[in-house]
């Protein structure tokens, strides 16, 4: 044992001190230098929240400024899992980008793979264009992204808050999503199912039904967590009136989804800016007047519902035909045809080595994704790859109101909060 | 009201810096001449025409012209449900154009994020730090100039010192090349082992 101590590296005076690389952090530095908590008979405390903390839901770290358990300040700090997608997609072609998508918002990827190709498609001039089959698969997509991602919000959020079968209940609905997810893409997580101008297959024998088991299974659910939580004496006291969000600080911090309308603003892209066959489904948009913690579960709660609703129309209304736009310059031409015939070979090569062939221009889409809009700002100089692709991610900006809404509050409200605002790192990173 | 009307209001309100709305894909873009007068024009945007909401604020790296970035503002309409979007370039020597975090708390973020990725400063930003990447980090990843491998970075062992091995990294695609080796540089590197 000593001999291994005695054989450790000494330090040399080139070798940087641990403080040295300590304080290249600038949040830390801040903290050593700030009299208030560098003296040692200070009132203030700071405390280091996450990066690795079951409440921060992913990698985030807080630098919680205390004075006793009152937060004073709060400095959100992000980018630890920046994987820099967006430097990522100028370098390959746009169909080549769909499985990065996959990991923005990883607890809903079929949305987000339906966000980005409409995003595309807008771009070639197509989103009009789109089979009806297509539309209304996208949508059930979506909707079931939206129901897996609720359902994974609110467990959560009840577990920040002390209740822990909340969360059991959930999971066992998300893992039917998941199995449906699997028998339709192929994947339970990174599913990557659509294409531009279409989707990667058609809906397998008897999913529909499946899919109809599930909603009948998951009301229940949700009436059950509804049940447990909406007149939960713990709950209520732990979420009402705190992490109060008014309408002119949600517009201002650009809030959108659930966190918005709990601040009651009425605006949700499929209704405002419809896509896909949104118009064609009735639905409401729920609305809270409060925006506490309270109201934000509450318009999830109701969200979960209206997704079943979207999805029963869906089902019934499910048109046939085909699933891809009739276009080989834009959706790969079947297998058997590139192998016999001379054309559908040349759009296969053009297609796969040169990607398709967008125009110059540049085109903004945003899709009502569970967490908010999904935006991607696309810039073309024209060909297969995408000049510059920004993200606009829902969770980046329902985090930046942090250090605004966290001072004031104790610190056990941090955990109802962060679990009340529901962001995923993957997305705020990107 | 229609979103063209809007657009040309705001045009008619700064004659002869605001461009025409050009419309593609429905959608209008206005170009702001002069990259220092952004913060009014998104001020009136905001205050005259109800574009109250600032959805994003991307930036461009447009390496080899000049002016080299383009600083693109996304605007919404809770009143009008319409979608707006400003443009500005900003030249590599100057860097610099008037922050808007004034008129919306959303865009101190992603100011941040655009200093951090581009190198672009704005004026007038209540705490422009780096967002993504650390503090000292000594590179703007998203410009054009910098590899997608990354580069060297002079702090020893610390993750990231060192550009990744782009085997396992992301699989390049330069469309537009010749031939198979120069589009895609993984196949290139293996047909010459």
């Amino acid at each position: 044992m000593k001999a291994r101590l005695n054989n450790r590296p000494q330090p040399t005076s080139a070798m940087p001190t641990v403080q040295e690389h300590q304080f290249a952090d600038a949040a830390r530095s801040q903290s050593a230098q700030n009299p208030a908590t560098s003296e040692p008979l200070g009132e203030k405390m700071v405390l280091n929240m996450g990066p690795s903390h079951p409440a921060t839901h992913g990698v985030l770290r807080i630098i919680l400024e205390l004075d006793g358990e009152e937060i004073l300040k709060a400095t959100p700090d992000i980018g630890y899992l920046h994987r820099g997608d967006e430097k990522i997609a100028e370098n390959m072609t746009y169909t080549q980008f769909i499985p990065y998508t996959d990991r923005l918002d990883y607890l809903a990827p079929l949305a987000n793979n339906v966000a980005y190709a409409l995003a595309v498609e807008k771009l070639l001039g197509i989103d009009k264009k789109l089979t009806g089959r297509c539309q209304y698969i996208r949508v059930i997509c979506c909707e079931m992204a939206r129901i897996s991602s609720h359902l994974l919000g609110l467990g959560t959020y009840a577990m920040d808050c002390g209740a822990m079968t909340v969360f059991l209940h959930t999971f066992t609905e998300r893992e039917k999503i998941y199995n449906l997810c699997e028998s339709l893409t192929g994947a339970r997580f990174t599913t990557s199912y659509t294409r531009i101008g279409g989707l990667t297959r058609d809906l397998p024998a008897g999913w529909t039904d499946q899919l109809r088991r599930f909603l009948e299974e998951v009301v229940d659910v949700v009436e059950d967590v509804d049940k447990m939580l909406t007149r939960n004496r713990i709950f209520v006291d732990r979420t009402r009136n705190v992490g109060v969000i008014t309408r002119a600080e949600a517009v201002d911090y650009g809030l959108t989804g659930p966190n918005l309308r709990a601040s009651g603003v009425d605006h949700d892209l499929r209704k405002s800016n419809p896509y896909l066959c949104y118009p064609e489904l009735s639905f409401d948009v729920p609305t809270g007047t409060a925006g506490d913690c309270y109201e934000r579960y509450l318009v999830r709660m109701e969200e979960l519902r209206q997704s079943v609703r979207i999805l029963h129309q869906c089902l019934d209304q499910l048109p046939g035909g085909p699933i891809n736009v009739a276009d080989n310059k834009i959706i790969l031409p079947p297998k058997e045809k590139v192998l016999t015939r001379m054309e559908e070979l040349i759009h296969q090569f053009m297609l796969v080595t040169e990607g398709v062939n967008a125009p110059p221009g540049e085109i903004y889409f945003g899709a009502e994704n569970p967490k908010g809009e999904l935006g991607f700002y696309i810039c073309s100089k024209g060909g297969g790859t995408p000049f510059r692709l920004k993200i606009r991610s829902p969770s980046f900006v329902a985090i930046s109101i942090l250090q605004h809404l966290l001072p004031g509050h104790m610190i056990s409200d941090v955990t109802a909060i962060l679990g009340s605002l529901d962001f995923v790192m993957g997305e705020c990173d990107r | 009201m229609a979103v063209i009307n809007l657009a040309q209001q705001l045009q008619s309100l700064f004659p002869g810096v605001i461009s025409p709305p050009a419309e593609f894909r429905s959608e209008l873009t206005l170009v702001v001449s002069d990259a220092q007068r952004i913060a009014e024009v998104c001020a009136q945007a905001r205050d005259a025409l109800k574009f109250d909401y600032l959805v994003d604020i991307s930036s461009v790296d447009r390496y080899g012209d000049d002016p080299r970035f383009t600083v693109v503002y996304e605007l919404y309409s809770h009143t009008h449900h319409e979608y707006l979007r400003l443009k500005t370039d900003v030249s590599e020597e100057k860097s610099e154009l008037p922050s808007v975090a004034g008129l919306w708390s959303g865009a101190n973020w992603h100011e941040r994020e655009i200093f951090d990725m581009m190198g672009i400063r704005f004026t007038g930003h209540p705490d422009l730090r780096r967002i993504m990447m650390w503090e000292g980090y000594p590179h703007h990843p998203l410009r054009k100039d910098f590899p997608v491998a990354g580069k060297p970075t002079d702090l020893p062992e610390v993750a990231f010192s060192e550009p990744a091995p782009i085997e396992g990294g992301p699989f390049i695609t330069a469309t537009g090349a010749a031939d198979a080796g120069q589009r895609e540089p993984r196949a290139h590197e293996s047909a010459a082992e």
